[in-house]
């Protein structure tokens, strides 16, 4: 095979026109559907994974974030320090204890959730009443070590939140490469979800592969569907809010590991109606929350 | 807006919205792109690929003159590989061709590899390389296709530094130190796409790892949400010329070099 000067330039030319570029729109990367003013409550963030020395720097961080793409409050949990598969009660209530002091610091911007470890089932117990019962913090979860979520550790715990009417967001992954040491499947929430017909779940990442963690729990009505911490495929938020109805799709992001705009992108993205937006976007966590947010005094 | 990494056709795994050449132009133009280089999903699995390579050249000429920049692909583990590269150049009057190892199962130090991204160079050929289209966690678990590793290229691209390359769906660049990496990121001749870039701070940390000049919007659309690229993007602490480089300015400049 050769190539002579000919063909080469020939072909150059033909691509260069083929190529051309109308004039650039001004701000191209503004999409139009950010500017429907919609209520943004995420219900998924960590300060992990990100610049800032300490929690009120790095909430910081993370309000300058959101404020590029109008997100009106983060719901806040652990992931401070790097995750621990067994952590301590001591460790558990640190990361709790920085939690409180972001969002102290920026209280209309962030609210707290509780990090427990079922293992230390007396502790989780401890740590609710003096962050969820005695303190400012709003829900459960993520909950996120290697205790599968069906395991009889969290009834206690959940009975708890039911009392106080805080909803409960379990970690959940179906990965195709094997799942971690205990990690929970949409399979192990809808188990603890049917003992507990009164509690709220939320299956964070709906299995990742939600082709089969939105069908895991369409039969269970007391389980919402989060849509965060994986890539942005298309056709995710489409499908929850065709089998579960957008009454029970939650957005959320996993920031600081990934970006708010990447997982947004699967709400405005998506081929449903306004309406259905704005439910997901806020509307549905701002309901679940609705409750406790009352009880405390806090802003709905 | 230049979008540098979408596809034509359809997922083999699901149907998405865009995966017909008109739909995927008409809504790749409202919402704002201005031009989009297009490879073809067809090219995953196909074993004609000169098959491929010529419906993906007829698409995007019928279905989107002015606007589809064809991307053709070469599998170079298949017999006579050269007669597609030609004919991607000649006959189809693509700038470039798009890679995937990982779905065609061959190393970055394979030794056909290497030849093809010679031969290439010597065509002036922009050569893209998707290293993962779909996270493995995700994938269907009795077709596995695992990322590319790229490291090999940080020798490969020294040598060839006729070669313009643009590595799409990588992730993780700026947060790796591995010499081979570094290497890469500072090659000259390299490119990325942010469509698989994630992070707070994402996108900055992987401009400064690498370049403002040599970072492309790219978005993995139709696979992925075409607003989720949009919205890193706005998302960026970076300035306007910046966000101007990266979405239309760089793109622009490596066309034009070719």
């Amino acid at each position: 095979m050769t190539v002579n000067r000919r063909t080469l330039v020939k072909g150059m030319v033909a691509g260069l026109l083929a190529t051309r570029v109308p004039a650039r729109a001004q701000e191209p990367w503004r999409p139009a559907a950010t500017e429907k003013n919609f209520r943004i409550w995420d219900v998924h963030s960590h300060l992990g994974a990100m610049a800032g020395n300490t929690p009120e720097d790095r909430l910081e961080l993370l309000i300058r974030h959101m404020d590029r793409l109008g997100i009106e409050r983060v719901i806040l949990s652990q992931g401070f320090e790097e995750f621990e598969y067994h952590p301590t009660p001591e460790q558990v209530r640190i990361e709790n204890d920085r939690v409180m002091r972001a969002v102290k610091h920026f209280p209309g911007r962030a609210y707290g959730s509780l990090y427990i470890n079922p293992e230390n089932v007396q502790a989780s117990l401890d740590e609710f009443d003096r962050c969820v019962r005695d303190g400012p913090m709003v829900s459960i979860g993520e909950i996120e070590t290697d205790v599968r979520c069906n395991s009889h550790a969290l009834d206690p715990i959940v009975e708890r939140a039911i009392a106080l009417n805080v909803p409960i967001y379990q970690h959940t992954w179906i990965n195709s490469l094997g799942d971690g040491p205990g990690e929970s499947s949409p399979f192990d929430v809808v188990e603890l979800a049917r003992r507990h017909p009164q509690g709220k779940f939320v299956c964070m990442h709906t299995g990742g592969n939600w082709e089969i963690g939105i069908r895991a729990i369409r039969d269970c009505a007391n389980v919402s569907a989060e849509i965060a911490g994986s890539d942005p495929t298309a056709g995710f938020t489409e499908m929850a809010v065709r089998e579960l109805g957008a009454q029970r799709v939650i957005y959320g992001s996993d920031v600081g590991g990934r970006s708010f705009g990447s997982q947004v992108g699967k709400v405005l993205g998506a081929n449903i109606s306004d309406q259905d937006k704005e439910l997901i976007l806020g509307g549905n966590l701002r309901r679940l929350l609705h409750p406790v947010l009352q009880a405390k005094g806090l802003a709905v | 807006m230049i979008d540098t990494n979408v596809h034509l056709f359809q997922w083999p795994f699901r149907r998405l919205s865009g995966d017909t050449p008109a739909s995927l132009v008409e809504q790749l133009k409202r919402k704002g792109a201005q031009q989009a280089w297009a490879g073809s999903f067809e090219a995953l699995y196909y074993r004609d690929v000169s098959g491929v390579n010529a419906r993906l050249a007829d698409a995007c000429r019928n279905e989107g003159a002015g606007f589809l920049v064809p991307f053709g692909v070469v599998n170079p583990k298949l017999p006579d590989w050269e007669e597609d590269l030609r004919r991607c150049q000649e006959d189809h009057r693509m700038p470039g061709i798009r890679l995937y190892p990982s779905y065609h199962r061959y190393p970055l130090t394979d030794a056909d590899f290497v030849k093809l991204l010679s031969l290439a160079a010597s065509r002036r050929l922009l050569v893209q390389i998707d290293l993962s289209i779909e996270d493995p966690r995700t994938q269907y678990p009795w077709m596995m296709a695992m990322p590319a590793d790229p490291k090999p290229l940080g020798s490969l691209v020294a040598q060839l530094p006729a070669l313009k390359l643009v590595l799409l769906n990588g992730a993780n660049w700026a947060g790796n130190d591995d010499p081979d990496v570094v290497a890469i990121r500072k090659a000259q001749n390299v490119y990325f796409d942010m469509a698989k870039n994630e992070g707070i701070g994402g996108l900055e940390a992987l401009i400064a790892a690498t370049s403002p000049d040599r970072v492309v919007f790219g978005s993995n659309f139709p696979f992925f949400y075409f607003e989720s690229a949009l919205l890193k993007v706005r998302e960026a602490d970076l300035t306007d010329s910046e966000k101007t480089a990266l979405t239309e300015g760089n793109a622009r400049r490596l066309l034009g070099i070719l």
